[in-house]
């Protein structure tokens, strides 16, 4: 009943909240962002980084840094603090957590199957794949290998249209690799994974390519948002509250990212329509609107009507797009934020993975200033968060 | 009164119930739910505490008063539990279902049951604009929760103080006040319970 989460939360949420309280603690501030700004090269960023959260993490690293070497790392602390949650939560907890996991997972798999389609080394894309969208054989456990398995090096060797019945059995992500179209992807491997339901719509025979595939990545993007906006319903209380303003607002930034992107290619209006989401402050009449939209300076109009909206179109002059992905992220920032207000629901949690996420790409963000001597554009792309 | 009430009502089977039980009952309830709410305070409390102290281990030393309110809470129940059961006293038989006997054991039933609800909810029902507190201490109020503005707990602001203390040092000793009345409701309620117990007086021979 919606009120009344104080009195039950804690049994089996309380030590969780309050660790994910904690790291939320340790988040770089403006004045930590302020001193990696000034910065002279990576070897000061390490520096400055070792007095926060990230110092043991960072430290054994040997001297000429790279800065894939930072995120890889910073990432790895992201990911240790998801696992230490993840094993300790009970559900409805633990699907929670693992809904916030699926995201990456459908990221990763679109990696991997657009690699491929450029004949790249599957275990270069794998090193690339994001730790948390990792899946493994029989694969509703997370995590069996974050490691590529023993058995995968032996994949590679099965890599050919005769061997499909190898790659059936020792199915792991890298033979996303083998598909030649849609149906084999979800037959020999998608179907084992917790990204299974999503691929109803988007089932084809059609060829991958690079336009179907950022279509797939769009449909089974919307099937995930769909799915956890109706779990975090069904959960009640504030999580379902400040849930559906985070994933509402999410749904509409990919509505609006989904319409500028394709303006001027050839994907027509009602494929448009299809990929957005059945929810959010834009559904329906928004989407309308946005679906016959030819470009910005229309979008920006139809945005202009939502308030919420309003606010952050109106901060950028007219023809000025660049802008606005800045602008979005800087209001998922404040939404984030605002979570942590209440207590005792479950969106702290995901607020912190996007939280720390956000962090992550500014690291990367000032990392690649820093090494490249534009320290001028720093300020271009962080977004501050405390 | 007892001969105007039909022989055959719920009136009657109530009142041919022995005061004793009544009593029992009461004495009971006091010290049974009082603990309760004690106890889940302290639960309360305590899950948030132990995660919060992870990162900032320096709160656990402070935030143990959290823990000490409720614990007070159950103090409470005990102490009106051992007064209450020094008010039984024998009647003789004939006079067991007087009207005089039949008061004395509503009353202490009554005051086990004051003391024990309002322990209860003292120790652990919330006040829900307490749990908005944030690490930058002010209050955002959000229309919806004001409608179920209830009592102030411990447990509940105890779970917030200890979150709230590992983010900002400075905000402990203000939630803390916010506890203090909190457990005062559960002195209203031993205060009440109390003179209510005092007219619990058996008839004499």
């Amino acid at each position: 009943m919606y009120g009344f989460e104080a009195l039950t939360f804690n049994i089996h949420g309380g030590y969780l909240e309050a660790i994910v309280r904690g790291h939320r603690a340790g988040l770089l501030t403006t004045a930590d962002y302020n001193n990696l700004c000034q910065c002279e090269n990576l070897d000061d960023i390490k520096m400055h980084l070792s007095a926060t959260k990230y110092g043991s993490y960072l430290q054994n690293e040997p001297s000429p840094l790279h800065t894939t070497t930072i995120v890889e790392k910073c990432t790895l602390k992201l990911v240790d603090d998801y696992k230490h949650m993840l094993c300790q939560a009970t559900e409805p907890m633990s699907t929670f957590l693992e809904y916030i996991r699926y995201g990456h997972m459908i990221d990763n798999v679109v990696l991997i199957v657009t690699g491929t389609l450029h004949e790249r080394d599957v275990q270069e894309l794998i090193e690339k794949c994001h730790p948390l969208g990792m899946f493994d054989r029989y694969s509703n456990r997370p995590f069996a290998s974050s490691r590529p398995h023993p058995v995968a090096a032996s994949d590679r060797f099965s890599f050919s249209p005769l061997c499909f019945s190898h790659c059936f059995l020792f199915s792991s992500i890298a033979t996303l690799a083998v598909a030649q179209n849609m149906r084999e992807l979800y037959r020999l491997v998608l179907v084992d994974t917790p990204l299974a339901p999503y691929f109803s719509e988007c089932l084809t025979s059609e060829d991958l390519d690079d336009m179907n595939i950022e279509i797939m990545r769009n449909t089974l993007y919307k099937a995930y948002l769909e799915d956890f906006y109706k779990f975090c319903q069904k959960l009640g209380g504030a999580t379902a509250e400040i849930m559906s303003d985070l994933l509402a607002f999410e749904a509409d930034r990919r509505a609006v990212n989904i319409t500028i992107n394709s303006i001027g290619t050839e994907l027509t209006r009602e494929d448009r329509k299809k990929l957005y989401s059945n929810f959010g402050l834009l559904y329906p009449y928004g989407h309308e609107e946005l679906a016959i939209c030819e470009d910005i300076d229309q979008v920006r109009g139809v945005m202009e009507k939502y308030p919420p909206y309003q606010a952050i179109f109106s901060k950028m002059s007219y023809g000025e797009s660049q802008m606005l992905d800045k602008a979005f992220y800087e209001e998922e920032v404040r939404r984030l934020c605002l979570a942590f207000e209440q207590q005792f629901h479950y969106a702290v949690f995901f607020a912190y993975m996007r939280l720390r996420e956000q962090e992550i790409r500014n690291l990367m963000w000032i990392s690649e200033c820093v090494a490249q001597n534009q320290k001028s554009r720093i300020h271009d792309s962080v977004v501050y968060m405390f | 009164m007892s001969g105007m009430v039909d022989a055959s009502s719920w009136g009657a089977a109530l009142v041919r119930i022995s005061p004793y039980t009544f009593s029992a009952i009461g004495i009971a309830i006091s010290i049974g739910v009082s603990v309760l709410g004690a106890a889940w305070g302290i639960y309360i409390t305590g899950s948030s505490l132990i995660g919060a102290a992870i990162e900032a281990p320096r709160i656990t030393s402070k935030n143990l008063i959290s823990v000490i309110f409720c614990e007070a809470v159950a103090i409470y129940g005990v102490i009106v539990a051992i007064i209450l059961q020094t008010k039984l006293e024998s009647v003789p038989s004939s006079k067991m279902y007087d009207a005089e006997s039949l008061r004395a054991g509503y009353a202490i039933f009554a005051s086990g049951i004051i003391v024990g609800f309002a322990n209860l909810v003292c120790g652990s029902v919330s006040s829900f604009s307490s749990s908005f507190l944030t690490s930058f201490g002010f209050w955002i109020p959000l229309s919806d929760r004001l409608r179920f503005s209830c009592r102030l707990c411990v447990g509940i602001i105890g779970s917030s103080c200890a979150l709230s203390d590992a983010q900002n040092s400075t905000l402990f000793v203000k939630i803390l006040v916010i506890e203090i009345f909190g457990s005062a409701l559960g002195l209203f309620g031993v205060i009440v319970g109390i003179i209510m117990s005092a007219q619990a007086t058996w008839p004499t021979k």
